[in-house]
């Protein structure tokens, strides 16, 4: 026999991830209750521009994916990677680097979101000096965990590393992938890809986030926590690797089913619903083999709340996943999209499973690494009823409400007509299940700091282990390798394991980007389709800082509900000067894809009183007011740059036309300026509406908005 | 149901054909993995979390 080497493994990190994930989950769910009560009492909004919707839903959700759970994640895979490979982690420094640097990006996106500095891509708002920095931490995580895989005293890589490897290679190539910008200031870029490639990309990554973020590392975590908690294996470890590989190799084609409907082209839309439906599967079969391991434990399940966590938050897992196919199916998609039934279904995976697994995780973990017992079972059976009565608050009233706006959006009359026309009317409907929703978010918020207090106690009756003594025989090279099967060397070959995800991932992405990308047809060209004007695309750039995107779709889709409701449906070659597109993914307020045609036209008086106070055009509107727009300046100094970068990205405009850019502005300004003098707008001291204020710009934006194509049909099929 | 994914795919859909085989052809292959391990392996592996040797469970 060999000797044994003595070792310790790092428990500070874990703790230290810890205590950022509550920390952090309890920033992110306040700011998401916030958001809730704005959506059905605007004065919520607080009255600044930093607290509105449109800029804190973003923070909200970067908190909560990138913030709470991301640091949920990263204690897991701290504490299981160490133990699984028998190894101290590689570099103590690594880690704290790691710790140190995403706390610094997240709180670089507490600052930026509020200030407006967003790309608009949603999970991916972040400006792309904070992208960069995100590349640099991830590496130095990849590194740490790759240099610890490679030091291991242990032969077998567990299934759970081989998720935590998934997850960081998936991670990396999606983040760069969605980060193709064009930098024009330190906080302002445009995407590379603009209209329905750029739509692609976005959502390619917006679901993969989903399924590599949120899904895949912590299924490795269940691979290794469930199994501790219950003391017992793993139900089926084949079915786990059954689970491991269809599951990455489906869930990277399934992005398409956020687009059904719009203008991106059909075949990619189909392959997006066969692979969601396909996904049920290995999710299926993940659930049914994390339920199972606790066979013969379910007594021990009554008492322990640990237990219960898992086993809520396995089978939160098991619902989304049914779900998550079931709304890629066309019919159901065209019932449930931009409603608040995607909004139920997202946090049932996010109260449901993110949240659940990292509460057990928690409650596991704490008493390990300060060498003590839970302060309380008893409070935490408490936080268990919070949590889970506050997922059931928080998601029935939201699935009430999109199907009930949903069918009002379709619901026509016997005359043939809508019976809705007014878009309000929608809204109004579903007031009280957003007010049940913001309770069932208070309860499970309420259950948050009934955790907070019990593992604050938890960690005061004992102390850190800091370094917790370990020992193993360290690995041998010179077993032979003559013999073995080609899998046994999957489960031993770390880096042969991390090209084989990374194959396995690329090919889905591969099949459905690289045509879309190529093929030129795919996107039939509008000869009437012509780029923004200076002043416009400042009004455009003004849209994307304040977030309407956050309740305003821009894509019509094919039903007589909605070219009745907003006017033609929309195409392809519409979008290609959109670098982002703004096609958005919820319709709190109604589509504006349209906003300046003929049917939907508007006055720019009645956009200016809109904007400064929409309850006042459209009574009980929940839409938040913005004042600010009539008296800050519209910043022009970098409208050339802007023009000379759409150009780069393949944007027509003339040579030269960068010259004349900034007086076309002020031409086009002081028309609606004096537009709106005729229609006799005033600002509130009687004086003149100024041709340089922002809402200027907003207005010629929105008055753009769907006016090329009524000027003439789509050319090209 | 399987129609409408079918359908609307005109021309192209040898790109859904294509994805299909290569799922069925990699699938396939992971089955094979899976089906040639043996007991004593799968004993071995599943047991890793739990032969970390500390004080275990936290009753
Ligand atoms: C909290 C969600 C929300 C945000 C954020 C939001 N809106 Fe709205 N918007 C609504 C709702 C709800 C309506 C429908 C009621 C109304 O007319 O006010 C609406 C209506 C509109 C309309 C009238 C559309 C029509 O044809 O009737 C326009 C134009 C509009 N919004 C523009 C904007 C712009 C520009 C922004 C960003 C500066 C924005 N909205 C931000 C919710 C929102």
């Amino acid at each position: 026999m060999t000797h044994i080497e003595k070792f310790s493994y790092d428990n500070k990190i874990v703790r230290d991830f810890g205590i950022a994930t509550v920390i952090w989950g309890i920033v992110g769910m306040l700011i998401g209750l916030l958001a809730a009560i704005q959506l059905y009492e605007p004065a919520a909004n607080l009255g600044n521009p930093y607290t509105t919707f449109g800029r804190i839903r973003p923070l909200h959700t970067n908190a909560v994916i990138f913030a709470f759970v991301g640091n949920a994640i990263f204690m897991g895979i701290y504490y299981s990677l160490q133990r699984l490979c028998k190894a101290r982690m590689f570099s103590d420094l690594l880690s704290k680097l790691h710790f140190w640097g995403w706390q610094l990006i997240i709180v670089a996106a507490a600052i930026t979101l509020p200030l407006g500095m967003t790309s608009s891509h949603e999970y991916a708002e972040l400006e792309w000096p904070i992208d960069i920095a995100i590349t640099l931490i991830w590496v130095i995580f990849g590194w740490n965990m790759f240099g610890t895989i490679l030091r291991r005293r242990e032969k077998h890589l567990y299934v759970a590393i081989w998720f935590y490897i998934a997850t960081f290679v998936t991670v990396a190539v999606l983040h760069l992938v969605n980060s193709f910008q064009l930098p024009i200031s330190l906080f302002k870029s445009y995407y590379w890809y603009s209209g329905v490639q750029d739509a692609l990309v976005q959502w390619w990554y917006g679901h993969n986030a989903v399924a590599f973020f949120l899904t895949t590392p912590f299924l490795g975590l269940m691979y290794y926590y469930l199994p501790k908690a219950a003391n017992r294996p793993v139900y089926s470890y084949k079915l786990s690797i059954l689970h491991f590989w269809t599951l990455i190799f489906i869930y990277i084609w399934a992005g398409p089913h956020h687009l059904l409907y719009s203008s991106l082209p059909n075949w990619a839309q189909s392959l997006g619903t066969a692979f969601s439906i396909m996904l049920i599967a290995p999710s299926w079969g993940g659930m049914i083999n994390g339920l199972l391991t606790l066979r013969g434990a379910w007594d021990r399940v009554r008492e322990d709340a640990i237990l219960k966590f898992f086993v809520v938050a396995v089978t939160a897992y098991g619902m989304a996943t049914l779900e998550g196919p079931l709304l890629s199916l066309k019919n159901v998609n065209a019932i449930a999209h931009f409603t608040d039934w995607i909004v139920a279904h997202v946090h049932v995976g996010a109260l449901g499973w993110n949240g659940l697994m990292t509460f057990a995780m928690l409650y596991w973990l704490a008493p390990k690494i300060y060498n003590t017992k839970l302060y309380s079972m008893k409070l935490a059976n408490t936080h268990f009823w919070l949590a889970t009565l506050g997922i059931a608050f928080y998601a029935i009233p939201m699935y009430w409400s999109g199907w009930q706006q949903g069918q009002m959006w379709k619901d026509f009359g016997p005359d043939g007509y809508l019976v809705y026309p007014e878009f309000i009317k929608t809204t109004m409907s579903i007031l009280p299940m957003h007010v049940m929703r913001s309770i069932g978010g208070t309860i499970y918020l309420t259950g948050v700091f009934v955790m907070a207090y019990n593992l604050y106690k938890t960690v005061k009756s004992g102390r850190l282990v800091a370094n917790e003594a370990a020992e193993a025989a360290p690995l041998l090279n010179n077993e032979n390798h003559g013999k073995e099967y080609w899998h046994r060397i999957i489960e031993r070959k770390p880096t042969l394991m991390l090209v084989l995800s990374l194959i396995v991932i690329m090919i889905g992405g591969a099949v459905e980007m690289v045509p879309t990308f190529l093929i030129k047809s795919n996107v039939p060209t509008i000869a009437a389709v012509k780029p923004y004007t200076p002043l416009e695309l400042e009004g455009r750039d003004l849209y994307i800082k304040e977030g309407c995107v956050g309740c305003h779709s821009q894509t019509v889709r094919p039903f007589r509900s909605e070219t009745e409701r907003y006017g033609e449906y929309s195409k392809a070659g519409e979008f290609v000067y959109d670098h982002p597109f703004l096609w958005g993914s919820k319709r709190t307020g109604p589509d504006l894809a349209r906003e300046g045609t003929a049917k939907l036209f508007k006055q720019d008086s009645w956009h200016y009183y809109h904007l400064v106070k929409p309850s006042e055009m459209t009574q009980g509107s929940i839409m938040p007011p913005y004042p600010w727009l009539t008296t800050n300046t519209l910043n022009t100094s970098q409208t050339v740059s802007k023009i000379k970068a759409m150009r780069t990205l393949g944007v027509p405009y003339p040579k030269d036309y960068e010259k004349q850019a900034l007086s076309d502005l002020k031409k086009q300004a002081e028309k609606i300026a004096a537009n709106l003098k005729k229609e006799g707008v005033r600002n509130k001291d009687k004086s003149e509406v100024s041709p340089d204020v922002e809402v200027i710009a907003l207005i010629a934006y929105l008055q753009r908005l769907g006016t090329d194509i009524s000027k003439s049909e789509t050319t090209n099929p | 149901m399987f129609k409408q994914f079918i359908s609307g795919v005109e021309g192209m859909d040898q790109y859904l054909i294509f994805s299909m085989i290569v799922f069925l052809v990699f699938f396939a292959g992971v089955l094979i993995y899976v089906v040639r391990m043996t007991k004593e392996e799968i004993d071995i592996l599943s047991n890793i979390p739990l032969n970390d040797k500390e004080t275990d469970s936290h009753e």
